[in-house]
């Protein structure tokens, strides 16, 4: 576990969630909560849990991000906050 | 006081798991489309997902994958390897997460279908609870 590149990564992950809920695009918001999915992914596997790692890379930034870009194709993209 | 500082400077990755958890708070609280309260309920559980599986981290460990040979020979060395346990636990929470998400996604398709909005407060005008 190298501090400094957990730190690093960490930071940019809380970059991610704060962009994630201001931008106003949906389709845009669900594409950087995919981003943030991905750097959790690298923060697991810099901490030894290489199991949750990539079932988070899987699970979490693929299929996830999937079924919202599905579910907002099928909705709107349309958010007023 | 110093020690007090050092303990906060320590831990530093705990302080911004709970910075995270109050993005999603604030985002599941606050935001008016559902969609972002979906998204914050994601991050709510990524922030308590990262804190269970720091707690297991040692600094200096390996990933928990044994030489079957070494094993067998003799103990081994628990502050070699990180622990497992909290890993095998979140992994379960992470497939949870995913379906919540599915299954929640599906009941706001069938609400634009009812309502032509995911906005929270046009869909309490119409019902005409606002």
């Amino acid at each position: 576990m190298i501090w400094q590149l957990d730190l690093l990564i960490l930071l940019m992950v809380v970059i991610c969630a704060i962009a994630t809920i201001t931008i106003r695009d949906l389709l845009g918001a669900a594409i950087v909560f995919g981003a943030y999915s991905f750097l959790l992914c690298l923060l697991w596997a810099e901490m030894g849990a290489v199991d949750v790692a990539f079932t988070e890379a899987t699970v979490g930034a693929g299929i996830s991000t999937i079924l919202f870009i599905a579910a907002i194709f099928r909705t709107t993209r349309r958010s007023k906050d | 006081m110093e020690s007090m500082l050092g303990v906060v400077v320590a831990k530093y990755n705990y302080w911004l798991y709970v910075v995270l958890m109050m993005i999603g708070f604030y985002a599941m609280i606050g935001k008016r489309n559902l969609v972002k309260k979906l998204l914050g309920m994601n991050i709510f559980q990524t922030a308590i997902i990262l804190f269970f599986v720091s707690m297991g981290a040692k600094r200096g460990g390996g990933i928990p994958i044994l030489d079957k040979e070494a094993a067998l020979a003799g103990a081994v060395k628990v502050a070699e390897v990180v622990n497992p346990l909290p890993h095998v636990l979140m992994l379960t929470a992470i497939v949870v997460s995913v379906s919540v998400t599915g299954v929640a996604l599906a009941v706001l398709q069938r609400i634009y279908k009812e309502y032509g909005t995911l906005e929270e407060d046009e869909i309490l005008d119409k019902i005409g609870r606002s």
